[in-house]
């Protein structure tokens, strides 16, 4: 039994699948940092954005909806924005009394809500696309290729490898437990356990999958060791861009470029 | 007079589409120990998964009397005793007593009669000093003998074990083969250890690409070398 459900590569070979992964990550990287430095209320700027990444998701042929699906995973941290409703100066829309407090919407507070909440879920669907149409170890290299520093990324490849590797460990844990959750045939007893009790045991289990997860990567440690590892992660040189790579590169980065000039003259 | 365990006609695909089990079926009689052997991917592991309705296949299933159903399965969860192949999955808690006692507290059993259902599954399994030491630091075949008392615990009326002898070093594989053979209760064990299928199980099934291809008694089976290598074992 194997855990494949948290892997978001889609593999595929649309003209996004196909692109170098290097392009792929900066490109995501500046399209999320205009998205950020986007002035508040900018709907025409919105609007294109939102246009780019639909029109990457179409092209990736991942289909809208698929990746419209992931997004709303985002929609969760939006909450966080919701304060900005009620702090922001300006012209008051309504009054909320709470009690002895009286809660005021203001104008801005609506505008600049909004606004965050469009930018992080655009922003959102852009990451989506990367990790859906990128394989993880290609992510990596990208990640090289612009100078993450080399331990860093070697502990995302490890933590990558061996999530999975621990999320059946948790499976197989639960599925024993599963296994010894019976019920008595007598009628006067009660199965399940107190609540305390029930905690105590998963206490227990996450404690030992803890442990065993250190263990682990002291195996891991002296399997690399003995295969030489002294320290410093080394790593085969990155192949050159192609013309067409560069080409696009440089034609999306002007492109974000005049979007949020644009953006800022407006 | 019920079987212990009836299997009929099981089919069962991984949702990959890995097609696991073609139509398997198996008759366990009550005290009968019987051994499941087969090539890694016959499907042995999938089949003891339905045991326990941990998996739920197409066919019927009926232990210890009961049909494998989302109702039964608290009823068949305590009457299977189900042993994983690697200990360290069983074992999830901080000590030894706590996981012995794991099955008769789920059920509801007063403190004292849990007391005594974890001594005496310790006595049998010749474990009875190690009640307060931490199952982390015992040895693998030491973690084989508190996996095996975790469902003895719950006094179960089949045994089922996933490679009981892997890993273990020739003593303590002798040790376990010894309390497996006193043990008087139904037995359903996968094993690749062909000399102790040989010795303790008169009768063998065995598994390949997800059917039962020969069940009968292990000496007959066992001579038929042909048949053995045709399904990737080998006559010990």
């Amino acid at each position: 039994m194997h855990v494949h459900f948290l892997d978001p590569y889609r593999p595929g070979s649309s003209p996004i699948h196909q692109l170098d992964a290097r392009v792929k990550l900066i490109l995501t990287l500046a399209y999320i940092l205009t998205a950020a430095l986007t002035p508040i209320g900018a709907w025409p700027v919105y609007i294109l954005l939102l246009a780019w990444a639909v029109t990457i998701e179409i092209l990736s042929e991942l289909g809208v909806g698929f990746v419209l699906r992931r997004a709303a995973l985002a929609l969760p941290f939006v909450l966080a924005a919701l304060p900005v409703i009620f702090t922001a100066p300006g012209a008051a829309l309504i009054h909320l009394p709470i009690g002895p407090w009286i809660l005021t919407i203001t104008l801005p507070g609506v505008e600049r809500f909004i606004s965050i909440a469009l930018k992080s879920w655009i922003s959102v669907q852009m990451a989506i696309v990367l990790a859906a149409t990128t394989s993880f170890p290609d992510l990596l290299t990208a990640m090289r290729a612009i100078k993450v520093p080399r331990l860093l990324v070697a502990i995302f490849g490890l933590m990558w490898r061996y999530l999975f590797v621990l999320v059946d460990e948790a499976l197989r844990l639960m599925r024993a437990r599963l296994s010894r959750s019976g019920e008595s045939d007598r009628p006067d007893l009660k199965a399940g356990g107190a609540l305390i009790w029930r905690a105590k045991v998963a206490g227990g289990m996450a404690g030992s999958l803890f442990l065993r997860a250190i263990e682990r990567s002291d195996r891991i440690y002296m399997a690399m060791v003995a295969r030489g590892y002294d320290g410093e992660v080394r790593a085969a040189p990155l192949p050159r861009l192609s013309r067409r790579d560069w080409l696009t590169l440089w034609l999306c980065l002007g492109l974000l470029l005049a979007l949020l000039t644009s953006a800022a003259l407006f | 007079m019920h079987h212990s365990i009836e299997i009929e006609q099981l089919y069962y695909s991984y949702p990959d589409g890995h097609q696991a089990l073609r139509g398997v079926s198996l008759h366990v009689e009550p005290c009968e120990k019987v051994a499941l052997v087969g090539p890694n991917g016959a499907g042995k592991s999938t089949l003891i998964l339905h045991l326990n309705g941990i998996l739920n296949g197409r066919g019927q299933v009926r232990v210890a009397g009961l049909p494998v159903v989302k109702e039964n399965l608290g009823k068949i969860r305590a009457r299977v005793g189900m042993v994983f192949q690697n200990p360290d999955d069983q074992l999830f808690s901080p000590t030894v007593y706590d996981d012995v006692a794991f099955g008769p507290i789920y059920q509801g059993l007063p403190q004292e009669e849990v007391r005594q259902r974890v001594e005496k599954a310790l006595a049998v399994v010749n474990m009875s000093d190690y009640l307060q030491r931490v199952s982390h630091h015992l040895s693998v075949g030491e973690k084989k003998r508190i996996a095996i008392a975790t469902v003895l615990s719950m006094d179960p009326e089949i045994l089922i074990l996933d490679e009981p002898t892997a890993g273990l070093d020739p003593r303590a594989r002798r040790s376990l083969m010894k309390l497996l053979e006193n043990l008087d209760i139904t037995m359903l064990v996968s094993s690749h250890d062909m000399l102790m299928v040989r010795e303790l199980f008169p009768r063998m099934v065995i598994m390949d690409d997800g059917c039962i291809v020969a069940d009968g008694p292990t000496q007959e089976l066992m001579a038929d070398e042909a048949l053995l290598n045709a399904h990737g074992l080998e006559k010990p």
